[in-house]
C-alpha cells in the first residue's frame, strides 16, 4: 500500500464512527493493539516533550525505510501514537519528510482534542519529522 | 434565592457542548461569572472608561471613585483594618511576586531562610525561589502527612534564627483541604515570623478575616471568586508595606520626581505602578456581592455541604479510585477533588468526561514538587462551584464509571 492508499484508508476508517466517544474507542483499541515497548528503550532522549502523557519514540532505520515503535502512559494517546507509525513505519525517510501530515487535519484529531492533546499530537509529528530528515 | 434561581444568573451554565449540558466542574482553574458581573464588565468598557487618579474630567472622576469603591468593598470583606492594606495587583500570582521582591528586597539577605510547604501552587513557590537566588538565601519545606494534612508539628523544629517568612496556602488547589492556618501563624508568630497566606483557593471557600487569622499578607485572585480576570488583591499589614521598597516604578505610584531622586507615593498607590485594571476592578463588587450572598443562602450551604459528603463517600467506596486529601473531619474539605484512577490515566479520562459534556482538570495543577510527593504523574481534579448541584456531582460519578469502563 502506497503512503497515499494508506492515509485514505485511517481516514475511511475513521469516517466510520460519528460519535466522538465511538471515535475514542477507536482509538483505545488501536493504543492498547500497539506491540509492546522494549524497557530499555523507555529512555529520556525517546520521550516526547509537549504532551500531558509521556509518549516514548524510536526509529530504526533497516535497508533505507523507517520503523518506528512507540508506547505512552495514557492510552488514548497510544492509540493517536499507534495511528500514525501505522500509516509512517515502513516509509522511506524522504517520503515521510516530504509529506504534510495533512490527513490528521482531515480525520478532525487535531481540532477535536484538548489543546494540550493538540499540542501533544504536533509534538509526535515534528519528531516523526525530525527523525525522517536526520536519516536521509 | 433557591438553586435554580442562581444558575440563571449565569449564562455559561446554559452553554452545551458537544450537544451535552456542560457541567462545569473546574471551577478551582476560573469561576463561571454572574450576569451582575458580565454586565459591570460592559458598563465599565462601554461607558465608563477613563484613566484613574490622573484627569480632573466627570468620566475619570467617575472612574476614579468605581475603583476606590471596589477597594473599600475588598476591605471590608477580608475585614482589614484599613484601605490602605489592599493593593490591586493581576492576579494572586502578581501579589506573591510583589512581596517575593518587596519584602525580600527589604528583609532577606545571605544565609536567611524562607519557608513554604510542599503542597503550594507554583505561584507560592517559585517567586521565593528566585528570591532566594537573588538573595543567596535558602528554601525550606514543610511536608504532609500520609492523608495530605500539613504536618504542623514539624513546623517549630523547621523554623530557624534566619527564616524571614512562611508562606502557606489558605486552601490547596490539589487536596482541598482546609490548613490549620490559625495554628500555624501563631506558631510562626511565637518565633517572631511573618507569615503569607496564598488565598486563590481560601478566599473562594472559606470567610476570610485577616485581622482574626493575624496574617502578614494574603492573595487572591478575583476570577476564581466570579470576578473578570486581571483583578488580583494583595492585603498586607501596614507596618510591612510601609517598610517595603515598592515593586515596580513609574505612573501614579510616586509622589515627586526629580531627575536627581523620586519619593514615593503613600499606600497603597506605592505598589500599583503603572496603568491599572479600572475596567475590571471594579467587578469585584459585584462578584464578592455573590460570594457573600452564596454563604448566607441556607440552600446553597447544604448543598455544597451533600455535595462533600456524596464525593467523598462515592469516591472512597470506588474500588479504583484513590483520593488524595482525605479530610479528618468533613469541614476541612472543600468541594474539590484530586484523585487517581487504577488502570486509567488521568488525560484519557478528562478528554473521554470532556466528550460527555463534563469540564474537569486533568495534569499536575501548578503542583509538580505535591505530584512528586505523592508518587503520581498527575491527577484528575472535579472543582465545585456553589452554584454546581448534587445532581452534577452524581452525573459526574456516572459519567466517570462510563469513561473508567470504557479504559480499563
Amino acid at each position: 500500500m502506497t503512503l497515499e492508499e494508506k492515509k485514505q484508508q485511517v481516514i475511511e476508517d475513521f469516517s466510520l464512527y460519528e460519535e466522538w466517544l465511538d471515535k475514542y474507542e477507536y482509538l483505545i483499541e488501536l493504543g492498547k493493539a500497539l506491540e509492546p515497548f522494549p524497557e530499555e528503550k523507555r529512555t529520556e532522549d525517546r520521550l516526547i516533550k509537549g504532551c500531558q502523557s509521556r509518549v516514548w519514540l524510536d526509529a530504526s532505520l533497516q535497508e533505507g525505510r523507517l520503523y518506528f515503535q512507540a508506547d505512552s502512559d495514557a492510552i488514548i494517546t497510544k492509540g493517536i501514537i499507534s495511528l500514525l507509525i501505522g500509516v509512517y513505519s515502513g516509509r522511506t525517510p524522504e517520503e515521510i519528510a516530504a509529506d504534510d501530515f495533512g490527513f490528521i487535519a482531515e480525520i478532525g484529531l487535531k481540532e477535536n482534542l484538548s489543546p494540550t492533546r493538540a499540542n501533544g499530537l504536533v509534538s509526535m509529528i515534528e519528531r516523526i519529522k525530525e527523525i525522517a530528515r536526520n536519516a536521509r | 434565592m433557591s438553586l435554580s434561581d442562581v444558575r440563571q444568573l449565569f449564562p455559561a451554565l446554559g452553554i452545551r457542548v458537544y450537544g451535552k449540558p456542560l457541567v462545569y466542574l473546574d471551577n478551582a482553574a476560573t469561576a463561571q461569572r454572574p450576569q451582575a458581573v458580565l454586565q459591570r464588565q460592559q458598563e465599565l468598557a462601554s461607558l465608563e472608561n477613563a484613566n484613574i487618579h490622573r484627569a480632573v474630567h466627570a468620566l475619570a472622576v467617575q472612574a476614579t471613585d468605581a475603583y476606590e469603591q471596589t477597594r473599600d468593598a475588598v476591605c471590608s470583606f477580608l475585614h482589614a483594618s484599613a484601605r490602605e492594606e489592599i493593593v490591586f495587583t493581576s492576579g494572586a500570582t502578581a501579589a506573591i511576586n510583589l512581596v517575593a521582591y518587596s519584602f525580600g528586597e527589604a528583609f532577606v539577605h545571605e544565609g536567611d531562610e524562607i519557608l513554604v510547604t510542599v503542597t503550594e501552587h507554583h505561584s507560592n513557590i517559585v517567586p521565593w525561589q528566585l528570591l532566594c537566588s537573588r538573595k543567596k538565601a535558602v528554601l525550606k519545606v514543610l511536608d504532609i502527612a500520609e492523608n495530605g494534612a500539613l504536618q504542623v508539628e514539624s513546623l517549630q523544629k523547621l523554623i530557624s534564627q534566619r527564616t524571614k517568612i512562611t508562606c502557606i496556602s489558605h486552601i490547596s488547589n490539589v487536596l482541598g483541604l482546609v490548613n490549620p492556618v490559625q495554628d500555624l501563624i501563631r506558631i510562626c508568630h511565637e518565633k517572631g515570623v511573618p507569615v503569607l497566606l496564598d488565598g486563590a483557593q481560601g478566599v473562594v471557600h472559606a470567610p476570610v478575616d485577616v485581622q482574626a487569622l493575624d496574617c502578614d499578607f494574603y492573595a487572591f485572585s478575583g476570577h476564581k471568586l466570579f470576578a473578570a480576570t486581571g483583578t488580583g488583591v494583595l492585603f498586607g499589614k501596614r507596618k510591612w508595606l510601609e517598610a517595603m521598597p515598592p515593586f515596580m516604578g513609574g505612573g501614579e505610584m510616586i509622589e515627586t520626581v526629580r531627575l536627581t531622586g523620586t519619593t514615593f507615593a503613600p499606600l497603597p498607590e506605592k505598589f500599583e505602578a503603572g496603568t491599572q485594571n479600572f475596567n475590571a476592578v471594579p467587578t469585584l463588587v459585584p462578584a464578592l456581592a455573590f460570594a457573600d450572598a452564596c454563604r448566607q443562602d441556607p440552600e446553597i450551604v447544604r448543598e455544597q455541604e451533600a455535595i462533600v459528603q456524596y464525593m467523598l463517600d462515592a469516591l472512597q467506596r470506588h474500588p479504583r479510585i484513590r483520593l488524595f486529601g482525605v479530610p479528618r473531619r468533613t469541614e476541612e474539605k472543600i468541594p474539590l477533588f484530586s484523585f487517581a484512577v487504577e488502570g486509567a490515566h488521568h488525560e484519557d479520562l478528562a478528554l473521554i468526561l470532556d466528550k460527555m459534556g463534563v469540564a474537569v482538570r486533568s495534569g499536575q495543577m501548578c503542583a509538580e514538587p505535591l505530584m512528586d510527593r505523592l508518587g503520581v504523574t498527575g491527577l484528575l481534579r472535579a472543582s465545585f462551584a456553589p452554584y454546581n448541584t448534587l445532581e452534577e456531582a452524581e452525573s459526574f460519578m456516572k459519567c466517570l464509571d462510563k469513561a473508567i469502563t470504557m479504559l480499563v
